[in-house]
């Protein structure tokens, strides 16, 4: 038959590639706006929802005029405020794997399994109506077993409670890994206590669950059934990004008072 | 093969149906139904996906050369599958999230796949539409029957709302977890297909 010869399959393919490639990439350009938008509004629900304060009922961008973004170049643990750093267009997610901008973590180091990290990221300070610094929302991310999970922990201006945690992306396992979603897992956090009597970071995620007869248990969060190695994560990267490798050096500075004016 | 229009569109519910028959189709109902709003989700999306492959197939039956048919079934399909994900994501982003990765394993969903070859392949673009739709709607009836037993005991809840109070939250029901997890969607599967193998002897298979 005719359509069988070589040159009518070539065109078939060939025309059939070129229709389809043409809809489906100007679907995706004409949609882009919208999907930026939604994903912007979905970090900022996130990082409300960190910090405690979410409200259904009001538009995300109304709720987030109490929030300051602010950039922190983390080994100093001091804002970034010369303008060596364009906040406007710095891109944390590329800078991470940009050489200029971020750092490769040592094996030991590198609990969040991220292998690099950038020098500075941008913290979320939350204040109240009079002005005054409330709580700050950190950004936070490492490998649970499938994928990074990205999310944003709120810790109280005493630098030692836990407001909340929230993950807004990730490709764990539905019902098992995702159940980091879960909001009665992420209602497990608020009110735990990061550091110990002697200051060393202690927040935990364990296997099982905390009952009343566990030791320490203002440290501690019940783990995930089924999904270990994503609890595991979770716990690893808390103890990554709130150490000294991490946020440390920013908490501390706050903590001792270098940065009340921030 | 059924003829007239309606048995096209009807026969995939019960019949023929692409799950229950054929045993098609079964990783995402496993995957997305441990609850029904994205179970609902996903039957619109496939529905939507199968009867525009089907008509788009049938359209271009008698160009296509049988040696590349099948991958250009499956750059259709891709396609289709492509512009639901873009559009779940810019206009039901929260959907999107939860069925993530398996709005793109439609893809691989073999009813879709199956359609296209078994029937758009030879049979004009309304009937191949029809039938599309017809597959469809016997995926989905599957999918919100194992949806609505798995969210209703694995959750205590329909579509979001509360029918059985759970005990974490002070009520008295203890939510079967084994319902959120995949295999739970096996047994719904299986007892469905029981239940309809009873009514309609005729679709099961002879023992050797």
């Amino acid at each position: 038959m005719a359509r069988d010869t070589v040159g009518h399959t070539i065109l078939v393919a060939g025309v059939l590639c070129v229709v389809c490639s043409v809809i489906v990439s100007g679907l995706a350009v004409g949609l882009r706006a919208q999907q930026v938008e939604n994903r912007l509004a979905e970090k900022q629900k996130n990082i409300l929802l960190a910090a405690g304060t979410y409200d259904e009922s009001k538009p995300v961008a109304d709720q987030f005029g109490n929030i300051e973004s602010k950039l922190v170049d983390l080994e100093t643990g001091t804002f970034v405020e010369d303008g060596s750093i364009d906040t406007a267009t710095y891109d944390q997610r590329k800078a991470a794997a940009d050489p200029a901008l971020s750092i490769e973590i040592a094996g030991d180091d590198d609990l969040a399994g991220i292998k690099r990290r950038e020098k500075y990221a941008f913290i979320y300070v939350v204040k109240d109506d009079a002005g005054n610094i409330d709580q700050f929302v950190l950004p936070i991310y490492g490998k649970g077993l499938w994928s990074t999970l990205y999310g944003f922990i709120a810790v109280d201006d005493d630098i030692q409670t836990v407001n909340g945690l929230t993950f807004y992306e990730h490709k764990e396992t539905p019902g098992l890994g995702g159940e980091v979603d879960n909001p009665k897992w992420k209602a497990l956090w608020p009110g735990k206590q990061l550091f110990n009597d002697s200051g060393t970071l202690a927040i935990e995620v364990i296997k099982g669950q905390v009952t009343a007869n566990t030791s320490n248990a203002q440290h501690k969060v019940d783990g995930l059934t089924g999904a270990t190695i994503t609890a595991r994560g979770v716990g690893n990267t808390l103890q990554y990004w709130l150490g000294d490798n991490g946020f440390g050096p920013f908490l501390e500075n706050f903590r001792t008072g270098a940065l009340q004016n921030g | 093969m059924a003829d007239k229009p309606k048995d096209v569109l009807l026969n995939p519910l019960f019949n023929e149906n692409p799950i229950a028959l054929q045993v098609l189709g079964i990783c995402s109902a496993l995957a997305v139904t441990t609850s029904l709003k994205p179970t609902l989700v996903m039957c619109i999306a496939v529905i939507f996906v199968i009867a525009l492959s089907n008509t788009s197939v049938s359209l271009i039956r008698n160009q296509i050369p049988s040696s590349i048919r099948i991958i250009v079934q499956m750059t259709i399909i891709a396609s289709l599958v492509i512009i639901v994900d873009q559009v779940l994501q810019a206009y039901a982003f929260e959907i999107s999230k939860q069925l993530s990765v398996f709005v793109g394993l439609i893809i691989t969903n073999c009813i879709v796949m199956g359609r296209a070859e078994a029937f758009a392949m030879k049979n004009a673009p309304a009937m191949s539409f029809l039938d599309g739709i017809g597959n469809g709607l016997g995926y989905s009836l599957i999918l919100l029957v194992v949806g609505f037993v798995r969210e209703l005991f694995g959750s205590g809840k329909l579509a979001g709302i509360e029918i059985f109070k759970t005990q974490t939250d002070g009520g008295w029901y203890l939510p079967n977890n084994m319902m959120l997890l995949s295999p739970s969607a096996f047994f719904i599967i299986g007892f469905f297909i029981w239940a309809l193998r009873s009514w309609k002897p005729d679709q099961v298979e002879e023992s050797n």
